[in-house]
């Protein structure tokens, strides 16, 4: 076990090591690692930002559905409205046209009465006067007393 | 538990007994080569999974050796607090360099000799015995005092960068008494603590491969009961072995820290 030159060889191969480990080993691979150390940080960022994202997105949607869920609401609401007006608008014409309708009716009824009565009444001073005339056939013109007969008829 | 020991003498180079008297210019091949052949294995690896490295989904091998590299680079980035673009380096070519060549320690004591000795007959002309070959280059001082005083030397290093000259010089003069009188005191102290650093790492590492070889031997001298001992020994070694080259590499880290970290 005697300390000898061997001593200056071995000092020789380690530094010639180191030193090529440093130059030619240590760098590719520690730039490796750290290389995917940094991809890995990048996304597992990414990843959560991803699952904010999803989160947020989640929340609009459930905001953008309880939204038009209301306006689909207000929507039939409205137009229950409107079509219940639109009924009683309808009902109301309806009626207002039968009211029309009858009271043309009526009204139609009312002149044919009239005329009736009218005509009724001519043909009972044309019989009245064709009565008095037989009646009065000879001592009574009839051209003499027909302002009489006229006024009779106007009276009747 | 014999280095092979090459030199180079008057009649050219020689090996082991030849060298006996070669003082300090004799070379142990063996930790050398297999050190310098785990060295390149650990560089070779780890480039070629560098260089088609990618940044998706990681394949096996990439996973495994960014799995060394993550927990290198974890350990550094917990207890050193500057920037260097050396420590993590550092550290990970400590780890895995030293790992692997106390992982030699597990292939089987007399397997590599044997192998060795049946080339060196067959190829040399050698007596087998006579050829020596000690595969585990943490069992070397030499190697464990070379790393040892690698760290040593970037400790001064950093020391000097970070605190300059007299911030150093005030560092080993000044503590632990803050007082004029007690500068030889402080000076004798400090000197101690910071030789003491290298020198423990060196001999830590020396001394648990080194011990835990020798038991290796002794289990394989004893004959056919070895078997059991040898895998018990082997898998308490599967603790030992990472845990030595991990305590290397995270007091290597902390000294560099507190070289370059201002009190």
């Amino acid at each position: 076990m005697n300390f000898n030159a061997t001593f200056i060889g071995q000092l020789i191969a380690f530094a010639v090591f180191v030193v090529f480990c440093m130059k030619y080993v240590w760098p590719p691979l520690i730039a490796a690692i750290e290389e995917r150390q940094k991809k890995i940080a990048d996304g597992l960022e990414a990843s959560e930002r991803a699952e904010k994202d999803l989160e947020l997105a989640q929340e609009k949607a459930t905001e953008q559905l309880k939204d038009a869920k209301a306006q689909a609401a207000e929507i039939v609401e409205q137009a229950k409205k409107r079509a219940n007006q639109l009924v009683d608008e309808e009902t109301q014409k309806g009626r207002d046209e039968r009211e029309k309708i009858v009271a043309s009716g009526y009204a139609e009824i009312e002149a044919e009465r009239n005329r009736a009565k009218e005509e009724l009444r001519q043909q009972v001073a044309v019989l009245a006067v064709t009565g008095a005339q037989q009646i009065l056939q000879r001592e009574i013109d009839a051209q003499a007393h027909n302002d009489i007969v006229e006024k009779l008829v106007a009276e009747l | 538990m014999t280095n092979a020991t090459m030199c180079s003498t008057e009649n050219g180079i020689a090996f082991n007994k030849a060298c006996s008297d070669a003082g300090f210019w004799q070379w142990h091949v063996d930790t050398l080569g297999w050190s310098i052949v785990l060295g390149i294995f650990f560089l070779w690896l780890f480039r070629s999974v560098g260089k088609k490295a990618t940044t998706g989904v990681p394949g096996k091998m990439q996973a495994f050796i960014e799995l060394i590299v993550e927990f290198v680079d974890d350990n550094v980035k917990s207890t050193y607090h500057g920037k260097s673009a050396l420590i993590a380096p550092l550290a990970l070519t400590i780890f895995v360099w030293v790992l692997l060549m106390n992982l030699m320690d597990l292939v089987p004591v007399d397997l590599l000799p044997w192998i060795a000795g049946q080339i060196g007959a067959a190829g040399f002309g050698m007596d087998p015995h006579d050829v020596y070959m000690k595969a585990v280059p943490t069992t070397d001082l030499n190697l464990t005092f070379a790393l040892a005083f690698g760290v040593f030397v970037l400790i001064i290093y950093y020391s000097l960068k970070m605190k300059g000259i007299g911030g150093f010089a005030k560092e080993l003069t000044m503590q632990p008494f803050n007082h004029w009188a007690f500068i030889p005191v402080n000076f004798i102290l400090e000197t101690v603590t910071l030789l003491a650093r290298p020198l423990s790492l060196a001999l830590r590492l020396f001394g648990n491969l080194y011990a835990s070889e020798l038991i290796f031997i002794l289990i394989a001298t004893i004959g056919y009961f070895q078997l059991p001992l040898h895998f018990m020994w082997a898998v308490f070694h599967i603790l030992v072995l990472p845990l030595q080259a991990f305590i290397f590499m995270m007091l290597t880290i902390v000294y560099l820290s507190l070289a370059s970290e201002d009190h």
